[in-house]
């Protein structure tokens, strides 16, 4: 996977900020294990990226579910990118505040839907609906709202499975959290 | 290490491996679902729910071997220790049953852990504040697949209401051991790293309550109960459970991936 990463021309400006300018770049060029439309800094898990004392720099990532069985998937897709980009950087994980599905990017929810994936309605409107039933999404293939939830669970633990009743289309949905 | 500060340390370590224990023993638990669940999205559904408490117990027993200090990692704490010395609640290791007894047992715990980790994240131990955060997020998925099902089978046909209502029956006792603070529970409020279990009581009862009569089913009477998970007491269950959780480690000791 990480082998197909197309590096990033390197920035002219020197230093530290410069070298974490670049890294940002790097780390835009790496997929989603499991969702591949998305980049890492699409779906809001990195962090920060910074120049610790010793010049190396120092990744944050936070996992999207605890038991997520990529998130030591994609801390190795980001070191070996580094490498590979040659920057000497080390991932450091980032528990709090807990990471949201607000923190996909506006670019990045555009690449869900085209992707086939409903992208998250916002934390806000959606906390009580957590708990109990949620208003019928709109279907990503014909747009029909005649859909229904088939289930809390899907593929990974981001996302839920519904169905489109006009177009029949099965259809997933990243879930708010 | 003074006399008091390793005495704290030694009851944060107790109390971080209670939470840890409950998750790890309710995610081996669930995971036997996989591959024998009523329906395929009900086989996702499960297992990812055991996913996630896989993710909360790693986070918990991680800490709780930093805590201890003597180096055993989520991994010794998870494969090496006997039954005695697991602190789960009792009502995590109740079988699988029918597809309404692991409903039920679920959404009463499911909604135990959200009224605790809801408040846990004022902790004053500022990990277990972290871990609670992250961890409530996931479980408010969990009890809206739990809740969402208790209503169904307790509202549906005669058969499955009578299936939930023997698995609240039988299931309900257990609940008696989640609220029932001993000396550990009242050290750990006093110190503001846990809330306090009557509180969470509360909001539990009424949080169950309101499910059960959606659901059109009965709450149980609560009877006297003295029997305790966390004080390293269990059922026979749980050694089949550590048996079959722990066989590859205690064959090949050290074995890695």
């Amino acid at each position: 996977m990480v082998a197909s990463i197309d590096l990033p021309e390197r920035t002219h400006s020197e230093g530290a900020t410069g070298r974490i300018e670049f890294a940002w770049n790097v780390l835009r060029a790496v997929e989603d294990p499991e969702i591949p439309a998305l980049s890492l800094v699409d779906l809001g898990v990195i962090r920060f990226v910074r120049e610790q004392a010793d010049g190396r720099l120092e990744i944050g990532l936070s996992p999207t579910y605890t038991g997520c069985p990529a998130t030591a998937v994609i801390r190795r897709m980001v070191e070996e990118a580094l490498t590979a980009a040659q920057l000497n950087a080390t991932c450091t994980s980032v528990l709090s505040p807990p990471w949201s599905s607000d923190w996909i990017t506006p670019e990045g929810r555009r690449k869900l839907l085209e992707y086939g994936i409903v992208p998250p309605e916002s934390t806000a409107s959606s906390l009580r609906e957590a708990l109990r039933g949620s208003r019928p999404l709109a279907c990503p293939h014909c747009g029909s709202h005649d859909t229904e939830s088939v289930s809390e669970f899907g593929s990974t633990p981001c996302k839920a499975l519904h169905r489109c009743r006009a177009c029949l289309e099965p259809f997933e949905y990243f879930k708010c959290i | 290490m003074s006399g008091t500060a390793a005495t704290e340390s030694d009851a944060l370590f107790r109390y971080a491996l209670r939470l840890g224990d409950s998750s790890l023993v309710l995610a081996q638990r669930l995971g036997e679902w996989v591959g024998h669940a009523p329906a395929l999205e009900e086989d996702l559904g499960l297992a990812n729910v055991a996913l996630d408490l896989l993710g909360q117990a790693r986070l918990l027993l991680t800490y709780a071997g930093e805590i201890e200090g003597k180096g055993r990692s989520e991994d010794d704490l998870a494969f090496l220790r006997e039954h005695r010395e697991y602190v789960n609640a009792i009502l995590v290791e109740q079988p699988n049953g029918d597809f309404a007894q692991t409903i039920v047992r679920q959404v009463l715990i499911d909604a135990f852990q959200l009224e605790l980790y809801e408040r846990m994240q004022n902790s004053s131990d500022e990990r277990l504040a972290s871990i609670a955060a992250k961890s409530v997020k996931e479980i408010r998925y969990h009890l809206r697949y739990s809740g969402s099902w208790l209503v169904r089978l307790g509202d549906g046909t005669a058969e499955s209401h009578a299936r939930t209502q023997a698995a609240l029956q039988r299931l309900w006792p257990y609940t008696v051991e989640l609220f029932a603070e001993d000396d550990l529970d009242r050290l750990m409020t006093a110190q503001g790293v846990a809330p306090s279990l009557t509180d969470v009581r509360t909001a539990w009862a009424a949080r169950v309550d309101e499910l059960l009569s959606e659901a059109t089913l009965q709450r149980p009477v609560d009877r006297p109960y003295g029997w305790y998970g966390k004080r390293g007491e269990h059922s026979e269950h749980l050694g089949y459970i550590l048996a079959e959780m722990q066989h590859m480690q205690r064959t090949y000791p050290g074995a890695r991936w």
